[in-house]
């Protein structure tokens, strides 16, 4: 018995994978891409480059309209500089928004494995707790919340990934359930290995896919979510700006400086609508169910 | 290519193929998937195509029905089905002809009838489709062809569901669909692949019958000699998209002309005459390794407190004994309950009642803390090669990681996998790569390597090799005994395939219901079984008439 010839053909490079180049075929999840990644960009280094601060006030030069003077977007009803409260409010969105996505997902995904490899008693526990959660109305328990705990944006961070983890439990439960019934599982007991390494090594990689989808959604619900309970009031406080509570302030003068309201406005659309097209690009890339080459 | 003897306008020529060229999409493993295939199917004949996976059989047969997948066209040649030129056809027109002219029945029957639907209206919707009769000559057309097919009770069958069906009662509706617009050429993909032996034997009756009574025309697509040797008229070779030899059955599997071809046959697994040779005479006598006593397991689904609850007994009052260093067979059909036998010994599942004595101790009521400590020792290879190796984790992960989870060094681990990788047959390369990369059979030797890791002293075979090509299934059989005689480990070769059975086993078990109706030596299960089952089971194997029953030399024989 001689060696078998293994292919030895090159390995393909990740760029080359089915998966990426069906992602980046798809033109809208590659437009939210680059849209984010400039958005991102300009949040973090733009207000270095502007030439006023976010905080600078110049009541001589209040309303004015975008594109007056070194003004670039404008100023609002204390003659703050727009660019620099928008690029330093998307800081704030995008940060909060990030993070209550990585919370949302580490518990969702948790609970998710637990209540997925679990017996019947834990399944049911631990998916009757989500329906529980998922019952409530979100922005009630949202508003509830902020109005009894101190809004920070870590505070709010906690609030969105609260209210936002169960969708990615279900996906994962749902995923986990039908992954254990596998060979691979029944191998992996059979070598004797624990519980916790099935779960979190052995299973949990298989579900990285509909995981990473979630979590692109996620985001811009947080973001949305986030510019809801600011825009309230209860949300991030000013003077630190966010993308929502800058919209609060434009509320009063919406007929007379209608641009306090149009651009934060579009910045949020444009954030959250490119996190939902990348969502969508890599739902359509990872799901093996419509293949087509 | 050789374009073969006949004009093909010929009139007994069913259907023509001629240097039929079908191309893949840039990026995969090759240009074409099928090259300059050329071939005739005679009026009235059965042709076998037969090919291993990737041989482009299946393709071939896609591209007369007009079913080609999204990506792939034919680029060059012709097909001519009953004189008519299909290739360049307008879509609607073929479609007239699919099911009319042409019809299909495939591997698994489960996917390809809707769960939906009754039987009934399945079968009345392929001829409503096509405008035939009225509605009440359309029922009574469909009893009379679920009674054509054998079904028991057509009336009652009419207005069955498709999941209440058995395997071979589902492919029988197949057959009965392919045939409610009359066609004149049957193609059937592997129809019988999926389905047990004595149920395979029973289809393939069926289709050589109603072939025979209504003088159609079949091309049968399989990857198995014996089912050739079976139903075959003529035969068609093919290899990675070409044909490799074309000719009467009886001369391709008694005198094969290309290397490829007499490969494949000798890769044929048969009945084998004579039991297993044993040198050592040491071990035939050593204490039993496993003692399994009156063994009971039973599948309760549903709820007892509804009344809904549904009792399958899986494993009933099963007591048996392997040795070190023997096979043990466990046979049966699907349902019989040898693969929960085979989970049951190695604790996947737990027991209802029995013993389970393994080195003298008694494993079944173990809980899984204690038992933990003992899995290393019985290990188990699995049944589908693609399911079983985690895709997210390299080769050298899949090896490593049980014995480092029971405490063995990294190094160590590292150096026993290469060490396996090289008994195993693959190159140490492998141990980077992910099982994507790899083959079916190439994947199957991870699989065997990563249940020697431990060093077991119980190896339990499940279906190891069914989901193989032969010429793979010989090298994986060769492989295990190979092993068997290095290590001295005892093994349970689970297998529905009686073939394979007679290959490696010491000892056979037949199980049926649950229950072992026969225990033996392979000699004695095979020529001359004395339970009512094993006969039909041994009655039911195909083609072993074509070679006598005497026993071409294979791998296992010369194997070192």
């Amino acid at each position: 018995m001689t060696t078998t010839d293994i292919n030895t053909t090159a390995v393909p490079r990740w760029w080359q994978s089915r998966v990426a180049r069906r992602f980046f075929g798809h033109r809208l999840a590659l437009l939210g891409l680059v849209m984010i990644t400039l958005l991102t960009l300009a949040c973090i280094f733009g207000p270095y480059l502007l030439p006023y601060d976010s905080l600078h006030i110049d009541l001589r030069g209040r309303f004015s309209p975008p594109m007056s003077g070194q003004h670039y977007l404008g100023t609002d009803p204390l003659g703050r500089d727009i660019a620099a409260r928008l690029l330093t409010a998307g800081r704030i969105s995008l940060l909060v928004g990030f993070f209550a996505m990585v919370l949302a997902t580490i518990l969702g995904t948790l609970i998710g494995v637990i209540a997925g490899y679990g017996g019947r008693v834990v399944n049911a526990v631990l998916m009757r707790f989500v329906d529980g959660f998922l019952s409530f109305p979100t922005i009630f328990m949202l508003l509830a919340l902020a109005v009894a705990l101190k809004p920070s944006p870590v505070m709010i961070t906690i609030i969105i990934a609260l209210t936002g983890w169960m969708e990615v439990a279900r996906i994962v439960e749902a995923e986990v359930r039908s992954l254990k019934e596998r060979e691979f599982v029944l191998a992996g007991r059979m070598l004797g290995l624990g519980k916790m390494h099935m779960m979190f090594r052995e299973i949990l990689p298989n579900c990285m896919g509909p995981i990473i989808v979630a979590a692109t959604l996620t985001v811009a619900r947080a973001i949305l979510l986030e510019a809801y309970v600011s825009f309230l009031g209860f949300g991030i406080q000013p003077p630190l700006p966010s993308w929502g509570n800058m919209l609060n302030g434009a509320q009063q003068y919406l007929g007379s400086a209608p641009w306090l309201a149009i651009i934060p406005g579009i910045a949020i659309t444009l954030a959250v609508t490119s996190f939902n097209f990348i969502g969508d690009g890599l739902r359509d890339a990872l799901d093996v169910r419509n293949d087509s080459f | 290519m050789v374009a073969g003897g006949h004009p093909a306008s010929a009139p007994d020529v069913a259907l023509s193929v001629r240097d039929l060229t079908v191309s893949l999409p840039v990026g995969m493993e090759r240009l074409n998937a099928i090259e300059g295939v050329s071939f005739n199917l005679n009026r009235g004949q059965i042709l076998c195509v037969i090919g291993e996976s990737g041989s482009g059989k299946s393709m071939t047969a896609s591209t007369i029905m007009g079913l080609l997948p999204r990506g792939m066209e034919t680029s060059a040649g012709s097909i001519t089905l009953e004189g008519r030129e299909i290739v360049g056809m307008e879509a609607e027109e073929l479609r007239s002809l699919r099911g009319r002219v042409v019809s299909m029945i495939f591997q698994d029957p489960l996917s390809a009838l809707n769960p939906l639907m009754t039987v009934g209206a399945q079968i009345e919707e392929a001829m409503a489709a096509h405008g035939e009769g009225t509605a009440q000559s359309r029922r009574t057309r469909t009893v009379e062809l679920l009674t054509e097919v054998g079904l028991p009770d057509p009336a009652m069958m009419y207005h069955q569901y498709p999941f209440r069906l058995s395997g071979g009662q589902r492919q029988r509706v197949m057959i009965a669909m392919a045939l409610s617009l009359e066609p004149t050429i049957l193609i059937a993909d592997e129809p019988t692949t999926a389905l047990d032996v004595t149920t395979q034997a029973q289809i393939l009756t069926l289709i050589r019958d109603i072939q025979r009574r209504k003088g159609m025309s079949v091309m049968f697509i399989t990857h198995d000699f014996g089912v050739v040797a079976e139903i075959a008229d003529s035969v068609v070779v093919m290899e990675k998209g070409h044909v490799v030899e074309r000719g009467e059955a009886a001369k391709v599997l008694k005198a094969p002309d290309h290397p490829y071809t007499k490969r494949l046959i000798a890769a044929v697994p048969h009945l084998r005459a004579e039991d297993r040779p044993r040198e050592a005479t040491a071990s035939a006598a050593a204490e039993p390794l496993l003692k399994v006593r009156n063994l009971v397991k039973t599948y309760r689904s549903g709820s007892r407190l509804f009344r809904t609850e549904r009792v399958v007994p899986a494993v009933q009052d099963v007591s048996f004994e392997v040795r070190p260093g023997h096979t043990l067979g466990v046979v049966g059909e699907s349902g019989s309950g040898k693969s929960s036998l085979g989970r049951l010994l190695n604790r996947l599942m737990d027991v209802d009642s029995g013993k389970i004595l393994f080195d003298g101790r008694d494993i079944a009521p173990l809980p899984e803390s204690e038992f933990r400590s003992m899995r290393p020792k019985i290990q188990m290879i699995f049944q589908d090669p693609f399911a079983s190796l985690n895709p997210r984790m390299t080769v050298g992960q899949i090896l490593t990681v049980g014995p480092k989870a029971h405490g063995m060094s990294g190094s160590k681990a590292r150096e026993e996998a290469m060490e396996l990788l090289n008994l195993v047959g693959l190159d140490v390369r492998a141990f980077d790569r992910y099982p994507h990369e790899f083959s079916g059979g190439q994947r199957q030797r991870v699989g065997v390597a990563r249940a020697l890791m431990f060093k077991p002293q119980l190896l339990i075979a499940d279906e190891a090799v069914s989901a193989l090509d032969v010429s793979i299934q010989a090298q994986i059989l060769e492989l295990l005994d190979r092993i068997q005689r290095e290590t001295g480990v005892a093994m349970i070769f689970i297998t529905h395939d009686l073939r394979v059975a007679s290959q490696i086993c010491d000892e056979i078990a037949v199980m049926h219901k649950g229950r072992i109706v026969e225990f033996g030596r392979p000699s004695q299960i095979f020529f001359n079984p004395e339970a009512d089952y094993t006969r039909q089971l041994v009655a039911a194997i195909p083609g072993e008439r074509f070679d006598d029953k005497t026993t071409v030399p294979t791998q296992a024989d010369t194997g070192t």
